[in-house]
């Protein structure tokens, strides 16, 4: 794949993590963590900035490293990669903010077992040079931490009526509770799979309509 | 999509395969670097983490005991109330104020509330017997229902010259000095606060009224 | 006594490890288009839990006290190894299991589910027969949740669904409703 070395190539392996691709809302991977830490916009940065540290790193070093990890032991080497990058994630946190890990407790140690980061070195970390697996890796975390704020914000917008612990709309809203408790994040995240499916679908739509009226025009 | 997989093919020896050497020597490389930078990582970290530790268990000591200038970490030991510096299991913490006088003791404790544990700690003086303060570390109630029992003022007030006998009482329209007032719509959560207390009452009181923390010994 | 069966059911029901805690939702979405294997995982999951609550414990009593950084590769490490091992001994006690389990078994270990089994216990403190029992009511609570699931959508590939909610989406609100219903056992065990 001699274009994937194109600066072009770089940009376009960043860029389909954010929204083609965005492993959460079109690959649907790495729910676990995202559904028990969204209940506030902060809660869910947090978390994204310290996968997105996870999986840069952990594709920097697989892709360093792919030519020497023999095929039988390399998941086992993928994962203790990957689990040393969560312990320093964690032992970070829990130095610098305190109080945002007692939130996020024992999910930030789950992030080891998030398929996401695992599924990008077996599919492509372990294939693509070291700038193109970082690329990837970066587009992809920031698709991460875009999906996971956007669920946490929502869900403290409307269950809070906050955004970052400023209060929104005053004492007298009555916050729709329910959102930020565990049935908010499964109803919140289906509706907002719910809303990508049918912008697929208008999308999909449109391009057949395209079609068809060209192919009438052409016979 | 069909449920019926092919059986796995046996697990033979690959004839292409690295040696097993190759493979050990691997993975334990890779457990030797890991474990080289996560010892690294703990020690840097380990200063900031202790100190953090340390503020936010002083914070909710002074919260407790109001007036409270140095505290001490206690374990009950051989019947014996000590000073400890270890992680022991059960610990209170002696507060004294400015004259090092003995204030009272935070007393930690936890229990079932009505969505999860809760876990508190309160300040207790034994001569007056009464708690002085109440604080809610760590509770998973409802929002905007039993979370009232931390953001609730008037409730807080519960907490502030609260007699221990014969036991505490929740009760609607507080009256004697052993009672709380339950928050509407919490009753629950306001409940579990009080047999948190009557049970960690249970459990210290006998041992805090039987002894006297080690220093004030050495004195007589 | 009391408190263990606290413990029991507030895996089990009060704070189901799935729809309260937000753990094993990859087999969850995937493995529950029939109710057969959702069971038979379920109970997959049980086992290798009851085995790495033992472990999981004997680790940070003894090991881990001396460095606690540790603790999440070698859970990890742990886990991997009991999945590994109970593969072959399904496979030699019951090749047809192993077959209708098929790729599911190895997907264990990154079932965040068993992790969070062994952080949640580790970190509450949980002395050897509380860890059990944790895992017989978190390992109960998964397997309840799946076969809930599977058994739900079985029932909806009976119905006509519009294609935009179809797939993942519908899962996800179904799973919601579930989780909304399962916050009605809170406070079972109030006075």
């Amino acid at each position: 794949m001699a274009s994937i070395s194109d600066p072009e190539n770089y940009y376009a392996e960043f860029i389909k993590g954010i929204w083609k691709e965005n492993p959460v809302f079109i690959q649907v991977l790495g729910m676990c963590p995202m559904l028990a830490v969204t209940n506030s916009a902060i809660n869910a940065l947090a978390m994204g900035s310290a996968t997105f540290f996870v999986l840069v790193g952990s594709s920097l070093l697989v892709s360093m490293f792919k030519n020497v990890i023999p095929k039988q032991v390399r998941i086992s080497c993928y994962i203790i990669i990957i689990a040393t990058f969560v312990t320093v994630a964690d032992l970070t946190l829990l130095a610098f903010v305190p109080k945002i890990h007692k939130e996020l407790g024992a999910f930030i140690a789950l992030i080891v077992v998030n398929c996401m980061i695992l599924g990008r070195q077996e599919a492509f970390s372990s294939k693509h040079s070291v700038k193109a697996s970082v690329a990837d890796a970066v587009g992809m975390a920031i698709g991460f931490v875009i999906a996971l704020f956007a669920l946490g914000a929502v869900r403290e917008v409307l269950g809070n009526g906050s955004l970052f612990g400023y209060s929104l709309f005053g004492p007298n809203f009555e916050p729709w509770v329910v959102m930020i408790l565990p049935p908010g994040g499964f109803l919140m995240l289906g509706l907002l799979l719910l809303f990508f499916n049918w912008i697929k679908e208008v999308r999909e739509r449109a391009e057949a309509d395209l079609d068809a009226t060209y192919r009438e025009e052409v016979a | 999509m069909s449920e019926e997989l092919e059986p796995r093919a046996a697990e033979t020896e690959d004839a292409s395969e690295p040696s097993s050497t190759r493979l050990i020597v691997t993975l334990s490389l890779a457990g030797l670097l890991s474990g080289l930078i996560l010892v690294g990582a703990y020690e840097l970290t380990l200063p900031r983490i202790q100190a953090n530790q340390a503020r936010e268990l002083r914070e909710a000591v002074f919260k407790v005991l109001p007036g409270t200038e140095r505290f001490q970490e206690m374990a009950f030991v051989d019947d014996n109330l000590v000073e400890t510096e270890a992680d022991a299991e059960e610990v209170v913490y002696a507060g004294y104020d400015q004259d090092d006088e003995l204030l009272g003791y935070a007393i930690p404790g936890e229990g079932a509330g009505f969505q999860d544990t809760i876990k508190l700690i309160y300040g207790y003086q034994p001569d007056r017997r009464i708690i002085v303060g109440m604080e809610v570390l760590e509770s998973r109630e409802t929002p905007g229902l039993g979370d009232k029992i931390i953001k609730d003022a008037a409730f807080r007030k519960n907490f502030l010259e609260l007699s221990v006998d014969p036991e505490i009482v929740p009760v609607t329209e507080k009256g004697a000095p052993n009672e709380i007032d339950t928050i509407t719509g919490a009753t629950i959560s306001s409940k579990a606060i009080a047999n948190i207390l009557n049970a960690t009452n249970e459990r210290w009181l006998p041992r805090l009224e039987g002894s006297k923390p080690n220093d004030q010994q050495e004195e007589k | 006594m009391d408190n263990l069966v606290y413990i029991f059911f507030s895996a089990l029901l009060i704070n189901n490890f799935t729809l309260s805690y937000f753990l094993g939702l990859c087999p969850f979405f995937g493995v529950t288009s029939k109710f057969e294997t959702a069971f038979r995982l379920g109970l997959a999951n049980i086992f290798v839990m009851l085995i790495t609550s033992i472990s999981a414990w004997f680790l940070n009593t003894y090991v881990l006290v001396h460095a606690p950084y540790l603790k999440t590769i070698s859970f990890i490490v742990v886990i991997a190894s009991t999945v590994q091992f109970v593969e072959m001994v399904i496979k030699k006690l019951s090749p047809p299991l192993y077959r209708a389990l098929g790729i599911f078994l190895p997907l264990i270990t990154t079932n965040c589910a068993i992790l969070g089994l062994a952080l949640f216990s580790t970190n509450r403190g949980y002395g050897f027969v509380e860890g059990l029992i944790y895992a017989l009511g978190a390992g109960g609570g998964l397997t309840l949740a799946l076969v809930l699931m599977a058994g739900l959508r079985e029932e909806a590939e009976l119905s006509s669904i519009p294609s935009v909610i179809k797939g993942t989406a519908m899962n996800l609100i179904i799973a919601g409703i579930l989780s909304l219903a399962f916050m009605g056992f809170a406070g079972l065990f109030s006075s």
